[in-house]
């Protein structure tokens, strides 16, 4: 068997590799439906109800995209300049943190000017915190897949620290969470007395504006060469560990906001289960848009929906709602095979 | 079939895509014979051994060894009939010893014990008998090329080889290791066994074969007994028309343009460099011979600003740098053709408009506040392609698809588009076709009328001669003094790649 | 006790080479990936499921070896996923390694959910026991400590022997070596590359699920989420550490779980005053040290995350 490179696919056959990935996932994933004992057509349905069938289904749908898009955009861009960020986990609290330590009264600021305090201060944490593993793979070549996923742990056990000392909520009741963000630091909902709110609105700016610098800005360019090819990239005269550090700001910062929105738009404080792994289904959800940023938007509302459909179908059928971590990990796998197939040809002699 | 004819091609056809890389080619070999299959680069000489060897299907045609079929695409199946190749990129595991690397698959994989004592008494039995000598136990990474090279051939002969495929056996040899490996194939040819050896150098053809087999464009263009031609009948079939050198016109030689003062550089791909000292002036092809690995690629490197000095000087038009690296020599007015078109020079995945603004994106023609301005850099995307014939399908082509002599061309333009001062030009017709290698020598020569400075580094020394003003030889990371055009027969200059003579240092 | 008595405690040393024992069976299948030239990023996933394998079908009535055995034909299953994907069709093996993390861990939730709708707590099993060999277990620390172990710990110093040998002394072990380091070596000597490869994940893959059974089955006795809690990633910084090394490695593993046993008995005797959570992140932060360490002069196998195509060089 060899692999041939063939031509750039047209825009329409680009768009249908995700489509038939997702029909294998589904396939894939019906035997395991099967094997609970029900049928695959109305366990779909089910979820695909739950994930658009009224309108509270699809505003929690939305509402759970919101940090699935901020982490998938650090993923992609990331990815985009092969710096395998698998920290954007450990991102994300940091942001959280950010957001409690500053935005529980101890700046007593406007709205106006202390969500986009938060929002800068919380980046820079999260970017500088990728900034670590990619000093250490330029300076030492040390691997930031395993650097990155070790911090996941030791981040989170931070929060725990935190949670169970200084950030701890003296009315918690001896739970361990952090006291709530005064109302000037918290994002308003969208639609009154209902989950989204406007951390959606700066999630879709987000994935715009880093389209822009991948497509349009001297940055982008750079980042999409060190990706493609680091030695060529240095030939040319790209500054490629300067590139990669930037990117780590950037990728780092994104994420970040995730753990800044969960905590500013949603939930108020920070806890320990403030994700429940938000971090890695930014993976899939990047793999998924194949690292396009607006792409990023579509797949993390539908990696969103698999997950409020399961659960909401778990309520009714007996199939459990660990489904839709199947389904995403296994699209993740059938989504890396339709992009080899988008740009190679497969010989079989 | 004759009863000694021990292999037969008949019909070879492959093809890649919409190039075809062997058409229709059948031959046969003796016993006892060499045969020397010539053949320019991309003449489709390695696909077509690695066809007969299993590494690729033939799309159409048979192979015969010794009588039977040989099965297709299968490289044990090759082994097991008597074929040993000799690859022109090692097959060898740099972390294993010489003992092992030979031994790898020859005993079944299952077995709960390597046999050592027995592969190590046939080693140390074929080395005798052959004159191949090589100590066992060492492990490979401390081998010289000469020495790995007879690891390979005794590779082959451990299994029995009848048929020996030598694939550019040369290129990394100096003359005299080249001297010892012709013995070796005497020897090997006096003991039954028969070869196939490929080339594109003619005086080697000459001097080794029985029979020369000449390929051009994946065609057999003809067959001759070596007895009974000569080099110049020889490289006509291999080009297919008259071979003109390049016309060479007078230059005045102008102001030094580029000076290394002693400058001394970490090992990169072979030596490093020893406080070599060179001067590039305008007007002047300063040409750069050498055996493979023996500094070309530090000082290519050194020069292209990817590589800092560790000590000594650069200085440029007469002012010595300051920091040194890519971007500060793109600033200085050098323009880089580099050895590697694929992993260096371009960035496969990206567009053909991408990668020609490479070396000056930063610069105000191509962006403004750190956005780039796309309708410029595919203007000049397709000026290049226009200026310098490069066939490809539109700008936004992945540069990847494009032809090695096309990828050239455009590597090409983006280098001497801005009128360079200097030009390094490393290995710039490595595999090469005969239409785009006369293009880089013209392009080259018109660089030098216009008053640039070129260093052209070549492994080729027909090329180096008929380009080259001046002449440097390297060597085991040093350089032999300069000289003029004609002043070295291609003997002296042979002593001087093998590292004899010359200690002395260009001015 | 005095921070320091605790290293000449007999208890203490029990403790580090049962610790020891699950990251060497895992830190060995690694190995064998990468010195085969793939990296498996599908190890923490796969521990994942084979701690629930074994456990599991020692639940549903097997015995303690079948669970083993089952543990690693999982563990292979999971392999010849991520070895289908990375070699002949030669994906990323960063994508493909976390997707395969990803989907044997949701897999294994999915599963047990599926097999235990109802329980609160997770049934418990009877775990493999202490089998202290006869004359040597009387040793003094010693033998104490390496000597009154499970049997599958003794199988797991068992696969480190096996494993050297194998690499170092075997053909096979010479093709997964050349693999690693110059396919093309490989195939030029008519063996498949594809082949070694594949065969190598597998098996390196089934070892990594039985160290995950060992949490089920000897350390405890039951299954809980997110018990492999990061020790495969702890895996494959001791492989770099062990410098792609069999013996080295075990001694990696050994000295990493005799920290974590110790800093475990320090926050016993800290009373609190530095918080519990500064113990736990020792044994990652340890992990990132020792790669900063060991990276510089790492000699990497030189093909390890590099595709190969039949006939490329």
């Amino acid at each position: 068997m060899r692999l041939e490179p063939k031509p750039a696919p047209s825009l329409a056959l680009t768009l249908l590799f995700p489509i038939a990935a997702i029909v294998a996932t589904l396939l894939i994933t019906s035997l395991l439906v099967l094997a609970a004992g029900a049928s695959p057509l109305s366990v779909f349905y089910l979820v695909a109800k739950g994930a658009a069938g009224s309108q509270f289904a699809l505003l929690e749908t939305l509402t759970r995209a919101t940090p699935l898009i901020f982490t998938g955009l650090a993923v992609a861009v990331a990815f985009r300049a092969k710096l395998w960020n698998i920290g954007a986990e450990a991102q994300l609290y940091v942001g959280g943190i950010v957001t409690v330590v500053l935005g529980t009264g101890a700046l007593p600021l406007p709205s106006v000017i202390l969500i986009p305090v938060i929002m800068l201060a919380a980046m820079l944490a999260g970017g500088l915190l990728l900034l670590g593993p990619a000093v250490l793979k330029t300076r030492f070549g040390v691997d930031e897949v395993v650097t990155t996923l070790l911090l996941n742990f030791i981040v989170l056990l931070f929060v725990s620290m935190l949670l169970e000392g200084v950030l701890k909520d003296p009315m918690g009741l001896g739970w361990p969470q952090s006291q709530k963000v005064i109302a000037e630091a918290q994002l308003p909902r969208i639609i009154q007395g209902k989950r989204l709110h406007y951390g959606f609105v700066i999630a879709i700016v987000s994935a715009i504006v880093v389209w822009v610098i991948m497509k349009k800005t001297v940055l982008g360019y750079e980042m999409r060469a060190v990706g493609h090819n680091p030695e060529g990239a240095r030939f040319v005269g790209i500054p490629v560990n300067r590139v990669l550090m930037k990117t780590a700001l950037l990728s780092g910062g994104l994420a970040a906001l995730a753990g800044f929105s969960e905590v500013s738009g949603l939930k108020g404080n920070l806890t320990l289960d403030l994700s429940p792994g938000y971090g890695y289904s930014g993976i899939v959800v990047a793999m998924l848009a194949m690292l396009n940023p607006l792409g990023v938007i579509a797949s993390a509302i539908f990696v969103a929906g698999i997950f409020v459909g399961a659960d909401a179908m778990s309520r009714t059928a007996k199939v459990p709602s660990y489904i839709a971590d199947v389904m995403v990990a296994t699209s993740l796998l059938t989504m890396v095979v339709a992009i080899l197939l988008t740009r190679f040809k497969v010989r079989w002699r | 079939m004759a009863a000694s004819t021990v292999l037969r091609l008949s019909g070879i056809t492959k093809r890649f895509g919409p190039l075809v890389a062997n058409d229709a080619i059948s031959f046969e070999l003796e016993r006892g014979e060499v045969i020397a299959l010539l053949g320019e680069n991309g003449a489709g000489k390695t696909t077509l051994m690695n066809i007969l060897f299993g590494h690729y299907v033939a799309d159409e045609g048979t192979v015969e060894a010794f009588g039977k079929p040989l099965p297709p695409g299968d490289p044990r199946a090759a082994l097991d009939a008597g074929i040993g190749m000799v690859h022109q990129h090692f097959t060898l595991a740099d972390n294993m010893t010489v003992l092992e690397n030979i031994a790898l698959g020859t005993q079944s994989l299952w077995r709960a014990r390597l046999d050592r004592s027995a592969a190590r008494q046939r080693i140390a039995q074929l080395s005798t008998d052959f004159g191949l000598a090589v100590d066992p136990a060492a492990t490979v990474s401390t081998l010289s090329v000469g020495e790995r090279q007879r690891v390979e051939i005794l590779k082959a002969l451990y299994r029995d080889a009848r048929v020996l495929i030598l694939d550019e056996p040369t290129a990394v040899l100096t003359p005299a290791e080249t001297d010892a490996l012709f013995r070796t194939l005497k020897l090997l040819v006096a003991k039954g066994l028969s070869i196939i050896f490929i080339s594109h150098k003619l005086n080697e053809v000459m001097a080794v074969s029985d029979r020369v087999l000449v390929l051009r464009s994946g065609r057999l263009a003809g067959e001759r007994e070596t007895k009974s031609t000569d080099r110049k009948q020889l490289a006509a079939l291999m080009v297919g028309q008259e071979v003109k050198p390049a016309e060479v016109s007078q230059v005045q030689v102008g102001a030094p343009l580029l000076m290394l003062d002693r400058v001394s550089t970490a090992r990169h791909n072979g030596a490093g460099l020893d406080e070599v000292s060179l001067t590039l002036s305008a007007g002047e092809i300063t040409g750069l011979a050498g055996v493979s690995g023996n500094g070309q690629a530090a000082l290519a490197a050194l020069i292209a600003g990817t590589r800092r000095p560790t000590g000594g000087r650069i200085s440029v038009a007469g002012h010595a740098v300051g920091d040194w690296s890519p971007r500060a020599a793109l600033g200085h007015g050098i323009a880089r053709i580099p050895e590697d078109r694929h992993a260096v020079a371009t960035i496969g995945d990206m567009s053909v408009t991408e990668n020609v603004i490479a070396e000056r994106y930063g610069s105000t023609r191509f962006s403004r506040m750190g956005f780039l301005d796309w309708k410029a850099a595919r203007a000049f995307a397709e000026e290049i392609i226009a200026d310098y014939d490069v066939k490809c399908p539109s700008p936004e082509a992945r540069i990847r698809l494009l032809s090695g002599g096309n990828m050239q061309k455009l590597i090409l333009g983006r280098a001497l588009d801005p009128e360079p001062a200097v030009i390094l030009a490393s290995q710039p017709t490595r595999g090469l076709d005969v239409g785009a290698v006369a293009y880089v020598h013209r392009m080259l020569l018109a660089a030098r009328e216009r008053g640039a400075a070129v260093l052209l580094i070549s492994e080729d020394l027909e090329e180096i001669l008929a380009l080259s003003d001046r002449i440097v030889v390297m060597s085991k990371g040093r350089l032999s003094p300069p000289s003029a055009r004609g002043e070295r027969t291609i003997r002296e200059l042979g002593e001087l790649m093998a590292g004899h003579g010359g200690e002395g240092q260009a001015a | 006790m005095d921070a320091l008595e605790i290293l000449f405690t007999a208890s203490f040393w029990v403790a580090a080479i049962r610790i020891a024992s699950p990251l060497i069976f895992a830190t060995m299948g690694e190995l064998i990936c990468e010195r085969a030239g793939v990296l498996n990023l599908g190890i923490e996933g796969i521990m994942t499921a084979g701690a629930f394998a074994g456990w599991f079908t020692v639940y549903a009535g097997g015995d303690l070896w079948t669970g083993v055995l089952v543990a690693a034909l999982a563990g292979a299953m999971f392999g010849l996923l991520h070895a289908t994907l990375t070699v002949p069709l030669g994906l990323s093996q960063h994508v493909v390694g976390i997707g395969v993390t990803l989907l044997a861990t949701s897999l294994t939730y999915f599963t047990y959910r599926l097999a235990l709708p109802e329980v609160t707590s997770p049934p418990k099993i009877e775990p493999f026991q202490p089998l202290p060999i006869p004359g040597l277990s009387k040793n003094p620390v010693v033998g104490e400590a390496l000597f009154t172990q499970t049997p599958l710990t003794y199988l797991a110093f068992l696969t480190v022997a096996v494993v050297a040998w194998v690499l170092y002394r075997t053909p096979v072990g010479l093709a997964v070596r050349a693999a690693g380091e110059n396919p093309s070596a490989v195939e030029a000597q008519g063996i498949s590359v594809t082949g070694i490869r594949i065969g190598a994940v597998m098996v390196g893959s089934a070892l990594m699920a039985i160290g995950g059974a060992f949490l089920t089955m000897s350390a405890f006795n039951s299954f809980f989420f997110e018990m492999i809690n990061g020790r495969g990633w702890i895996c494959i910084a001791l492989v770099v550490f062990g410098s792609w090394r069999p013996g080295k490695a075990l001694v990696g593993a050994i000295l990493f779980a005799a920290f974590d046993a110790y800093q475990v008995r320090l926050q016993q005797m800290s009373g609190g005053i530095v918080p519990y959570q500064v113990f736990l992140m020792m044994p990652y932060a340890l992990s990132i040290l020792a790669l900063i360490l060991v990276a510089r002069r790492a000699t990497y196998p030189k093909a390890l995350m590099i595709p190969y195509q039949k006939g490329e060089r």
